[in-house]
């Protein structure tokens, strides 16, 4: 079930230079939502006419909804401006999310503010590893969330500057290879940039391993009516907002 | 009580409001968080014999006001959409009849798609509405909506065609709409739907690249509201046609204008990506307008401009 909520802002709070979690009250959406769905958010501090704004779900529980975002555009940069004790018009949950079990260890590969889904996962999930990576230390998001959660992490940097020096495939394909020696099962999930996407999917393909891809898109509707958020798969073009945005690897077409 | 009904040449309906094609996809998708019982109807997105692929990314741009698509109405064919769609939508709560957008390569496939529709034994459909802006192959891709004699051969085509109430969506970008609202009147249609988007371009400066994959789209939103009033005044003025009219509806006062302006109902399209309880509100502003001005039925509205 889908729901219209309007929600009280709990908080929209700036982590990060330029990220920010807002939460949200919206009880009826916080208890279906699963780990990889996105919320539809109407700007309150937009013009009225104004579309809504999907975001993947960082935390969904106790009747509250968490997203975590970025300040990219003139939507976010007004989502920044709502107060506490506001309310936001919230529309969820939506889309195919991941799927609740994993055989074996998840292997969690995130890009920029991708991580968000994979923390709610791995709330979910007994054992996951976190693959992160950024261009700086101060690209990488939400790290101490997913220590209280107990993950593994992998961290690496282009510029050297925190954990593994070079690209996030670099410490998942040391981990597969370890794995794979030790004959252990393995999944892997991936949000983040489509080159990220992409190299997570062939990797899947690759090792014949199960592989999880949400892939972000523009949106009008959300609701599967419009057509617009559309993704290459091998049924054709289909729509991110409700035959994704989590898709198997072996459906896509990149 | 105001008397909410209205008939749009044979096709009738409960409620003045309806949506509009190619924002409300093929009806159902709506249904958990729209409540359907103030609609006279719901118009499912363009449908065609076989499938289509639709135009590449980036298919919408948002603009003051507004917002371009390209959309490329993508569908699954019209056998999908009897079997598939119609068969979800018959499990939604308090439905209006649906108007099915058709749209077609050529003038055969318009009428084969209108007389599929038509025979296909679903109570649902009450009527059909004729996208005429779509390329015409066999015409070097001009659309079969901007030449006067082109459309009224189609739209005869389809007439002959179907018993369903035919309706035709007509573009805003004429010189004059006068010609386009007698070809469609000669050729046997029952209504007219004003209007389809106009025609638009968005930029991006810093890649130097049209913004759409297709190049260029559709406006449509809150901005063409006034273009839309002006198109449906003016057909009005030529023809008894009644006109279902649409264009930047996001509240009730809009709807109103349209009313006055000559409309018999309105639709909402694009306000719905934003707020979808916008067409139940727009029911009930109409109907508080009525009580106020002493109108015992939305009828009275249509073309009832006071004009000296």
């Amino acid at each position: 079930m889908k729901y219209n909520e309007t929600a009280k802002v709990l908080e929209n709070r700036e982590f990060s230079a330029g990220y920010r979690y807002l939460t949200v009250e919206a009880p009826k959406q916080a208890a279906e939502m699963q780990p990889g769905q996105f919320v539809h958010i109407r700007v309150p501090t937009l013009e009225t006419s104004a579309l809504r704004r999907p975001f993947s779900v960082f935390d969904a529980q106790d009747g509250k909804v968490t997203v975590l975002y970025k300040e990219v555009g003139r939507g976010t940069a007004a989502l920044s401006k709502v107060q506490p004790g506001e309310t936001v018009e919230i529309q969820g949950p939506l889309g195919r999310g991941f799927p609740a079990k994993c055989d074996g260890v998840a292997l969690l590969v995130g890009g920029g503010f991708g991580v968000a889904p994979l923390h709610f996962l791995a709330k979910r999930l007994p054992r996951s590893i976190l693959f992160v990576g950024g261009r700086t230390k101060g690209d990488l998001l939400a790290l101490d969330k997913f220590e209280a959660l107990g993950v593994e992490m992998k961290v690496s940097t282009n510029d050297g500057s925190l954990g593994y020096k070079g690209f996030v495939v670099g410490p998942l394909d040391e981990t597969i290879n370890e794995l794979r020696a030790k004959g252990e099962k393995f999944e892997l999930f991936t949000c983040g940039p489509d080159g990220l996407l992409k190299a997570v999917t062939e990797r899947a393909l690759a090792l014949k391993v199960p592989g999880w891809i949400s892939v972000d898109r523009h949106m009008i509707c959300g609701m599967g009516a419009c057509f617009a958020c559309i993704q290459k798969t091998v049924r054709g073009n289909s729509r991110c907002c409700i035959e994704g945005p989590v898709f198997k690897a072996e459906e896509l077409v990149w | 009580m105001v008397n909410m009904a209205v008939n749009l040449g044979g096709f009738t309906m409960r409620s003045p409001v309806a949506t509009a094609s190619g924002t409300f996809g093929y009806g159902h998708e709506y249904r958990d968080i729209v409540d359907y019982s103030k609609l006279g109807a719901v118009t499912a997105k363009g449908v065609r014999m076989e499938p289509w692929p639709g135009n590449a990314m980036m298919r919408h741009a948002e603009v003051p006001g507004g917002l371009v698509n390209a959309i490329g109405l993508q569908g699954m064919g019209v056998k999908h959409f009897l079997e598939r769609d119609m068969m979800i939508y018959s499990l939604v709560k308090n439905a209006p009849p649906v108007i099915v957008n058709i749209w077609g390569g050529s003038e055969d496939e318009y009428a084969q798609v209108a007389e599929t529709l038509s025979t296909a034994g679903k109570p649902q459909i009450g009527a059909l509405e004729m996208n005429v802006s779509c390329p015409n192959v066999k015409a070097g891709g001009h659309t079969f909506g901007q030449d006067p004699k082109v459309l009224f051969s189609v739209v005869s085509k389809v007439r002959a065609a179907t018993r369903l109430p035919l309706i035709v969506k007509l573009a805003p970008n004429v010189p004059s709409i006068a010609p386009y609202v007698k070809a469609c009147e000669d050729a046997g249609a029952d209504a007219l739907s004003l209007i389809n988007t106009i025609p638009a371009m968005v930029i991006d400066i810093e890649k130097r690249v049209p913004v759409l994959g297709n190049r260029t789209g559709g406006l449509s939103g809150r901005c063409v509201h006034p273009v839309a009033v002006k198109v449906v005044y003016d057909a009005h003025k030529v023809s008894k046609l009644p006109i279902l009219a649409m264009g930047g509806v996001y509240e009730a006062k809009d709807a109103i204008e349209f009313l006055l302006a000559g409309a018999s109902a309105v639709a909402i399209g694009t306000a719905t990506f934003s707020a979808p309880d916008t067409a139940a509100k727009v029911y009930d502003g109409i109907s508080d307008y009525c009580e106020r001005h002493g109108f015992e039925s939305v009828g009275e509205l249509t073309g009832a401009l006071c004009e000296s």
